[in-house]
């Protein structure tokens, strides 16, 4: 409880006494390419494989021939657009920009980099830390867009290829009983999940003491407690906004 | 000028800083000196704000710094310039980035002035031509240097060095020394060093604090320090100058176990001292030549 009052302070001091307008716009615009572009590859590569494995996986398991083809593109879209890809896209993230986040941060306080801003009388959560928050938040819903997009072209690969349906059926199946609020759903989770991300592995970062070891600790925490909200704040809106 | 006055601080109930009270002057280079642990650094950091002291007032120039507004403060804080013991140099900008940072964040320079600025400052401590280097591309001593132009490019009036000569070689650390003083005199500003280096005592102290297990043990100038009768301040220099006087010590008493034993009977032998003629030598002089038989510290040959 200690810590999540420390936390909700952190939080408080990022909107406290900030820098102007421009000089936020402009760091906010440098995170969003560290944070964005950087994350493509990896999210483009998990995104396709999630897709295609999702893919011949309920193809393996729909066994009835009750059951038309065009249902495992339809399952698919499903799984894609409510949970595989805002989940563990931002679940790869916690690892790629969590860590970064954290380990740079880090970095920042044990060489005084930190309390270099401050003795000039910057607010230094507030300039280093609230670009990367808004960053995050204004780039995991791109990042969830192209997931979802490579994710379902991966499972068209997959299933084409494997001959477990035709293209035809499996575009068929992704245009079946399409509920457009599931899009609304999926990029409002990865905006909270971006949040807690970001917010998370700063604070972790910010608040490092010690030297090399225990940035490394930071960053582990980062990661670990950042998948963990993530897991819950989940479930938390599946209950809330289905 | 800067004024402290009855400064506390603990951590954890473990008192760090006892009532310290004092003036740094402007236009001068005023040291606080003291052994590893002894507060300085937290006294420097309680100065500039960094850690907030449980009793006590700062004041720059009349200003009250401690507990007042949080827009007096900042405006107090853009007139600090700070080189911080490991340079403290932002890694993702060149030099001139760096030097540029506070005039893009403190200043409304256009950007031509800016520019003129940071290559003012740069040329001041002779790195010209470093500008478009990166901080992980140049030595410890350069980055002290771009430190320094940091720290005076938005025309601070108070320079605060933590242990500025930390890491360099007694070359480099003479130049650091010497580059902090001419700009202290040069722009007529406060400059407050944490050092344990008595070259730097020796060089650049103007005014001289000491600090012993949180407490003002001493104040005074480079001229007297000598001359002190503080034990733990004579201790203290004997013990900086005893590894650069060690190799000289040893030609006149034989060895350096010698010299270890005399260290270690440093107090019976003080206090034969004590009953010597009443025109012995004063102070830190007087027990240098009861305890190792050398120079005092002092002495040119000693502080090369």
């Amino acid at each position: 409880m200690k810590t999540f009052g420390r936390f909700l302070i952190f939080l408080k001091s990022l909107l406290v006494r900030g820098e102007s307008f421009r000089i936020l716009a402009n760091r906010t615009l440098d995170e969003a390419v560290l944070i964005g572009i950087n994350s493509i590859f990896i999210v483009g590569v998990v995104s396709t494989f999630i897709g295609a494995v999702t893919c011949v996986q309920v193809a393996y398991n729909l066994t009835s021939a009750f059951i038309p083809n065009s249902t495992i593109g339809f399952m698919v879209r499903e799984m894609t657009l409510l949970e595989l890809a805002p989940t563990i896209t931002s679940i790869v993230l916690a690892g790629k920009v969590g860590s970064n986040i954290a380990g740079g941060l880090g970095t920042m306080r044990i060489t005084e980099q930190v309390d270099a801003l401050e003795v000039m009388g910057i607010n230094s959560a507030s300039y280093l830390v609230l670009p990367k928050i808004i960053a995050s938040m204004l780039m995991f819903p791109l990042l969830v867009i192209l997931s979802m997009f490579l994710s379902i072209l991966g499972g068209y690969v997959a299933g084409s290829l494997s001959g477990a349906l035709t293209g035809q059926e499996y575009i068929d199946g992704i245009r079946q009983n399409f509920i457009p609020y599931n899009i609304v759903f999926a990029l409002i989770k990865s905006v909270v999940f971006a949040f807690l991300i970001s917010s998370i592995s700063s604070f972790q970062g910010y608040n490092t003491k010690g030297g090399a070891l225990e940035v490394g600790a930071a960053s582990t925490n980062a990661v670990t407690n950042s998948i963990i909200a993530v897991l819950i704040a989940d479930f938390i809106c599946a209950q809330v906004l289905l | 000028m800067i004024e402290i006055h009855n400064i506390h601080k603990s951590f954890n109930g473990v008192k760090v800083l006892n009532g310290i009270s004092g003036i740094f002057e402007t236009g001068k280079t005023n040291l606080l000196l003291g052994a590893s642990g002894t507060g300085k650094s937290v006294l420097l950091q309680c100065i500039v704000g960094l850690v907030k002291p449980d009793i006590g007032s700062i004041t720059y120039d009349g200003k009250v710094f401690t507990n007042n507004k949080l827009d007096l403060k900042q405006e107090i804080r853009r007139k600090i310039g700070m080189l911080f013991q490991g340079s403290a140099l932002f890694d993702s900008m060149t030099v001139e980035e760096n030097v540029e940072f506070p005039l893009r964040m403190l200043t409304s320079m256009s950007r031509g002035e800016r520019k003129d600025r940071v290559e003012f400052c740069l040329k001041r401590v002779g790195l010209e031509n470093a500008g478009k280097k990166m901080p992980s591309e140049i030595s410890g001593g350069m980055k002290k240097r771009v430190g320094i132009a940091r720290a005076i490019a938005p025309n601070s009036s108070y320079l605060f060095c933590d242990e500025p000569n930390s890491g360099l070689d007694p070359l480099t650390a003479i130049k650091i020394d010497e580059l902090i003083y001419e700009i202290t005199q040069e722009y007529d500003i406060t400059t407050v060093i944490v050092t344990h280096d008595m070259n730097s005592v020796m060089e650049i102290g103007d005014k001289i604090m000491f600090l012993h297990k949180g407490n003002k043990l001493w104040e005074g100038g480079r001229d007297n320090i000598m001359d002190t009768d503080v034990k733990e301040l004579q201790e203290f220099i004997f013990a900086s100058s005893l590894m650069k006087a060690a190799k000289k010590v040893e030609e006149e008493l034989g060895s350096l176990e010698d010299i270890t034993s005399i260290a270690d009977n440093n107090d019976e032998t003080a206090a034969k001292a004590e009953n010597n003629t009443p025109d012995s030598p004063k102070g830190t002089e007087r027990y240098l030549r009861t305890n190792a038989g050398g120079d005092p510290p002092g002495s040119p040959d000693m502080l090369v």
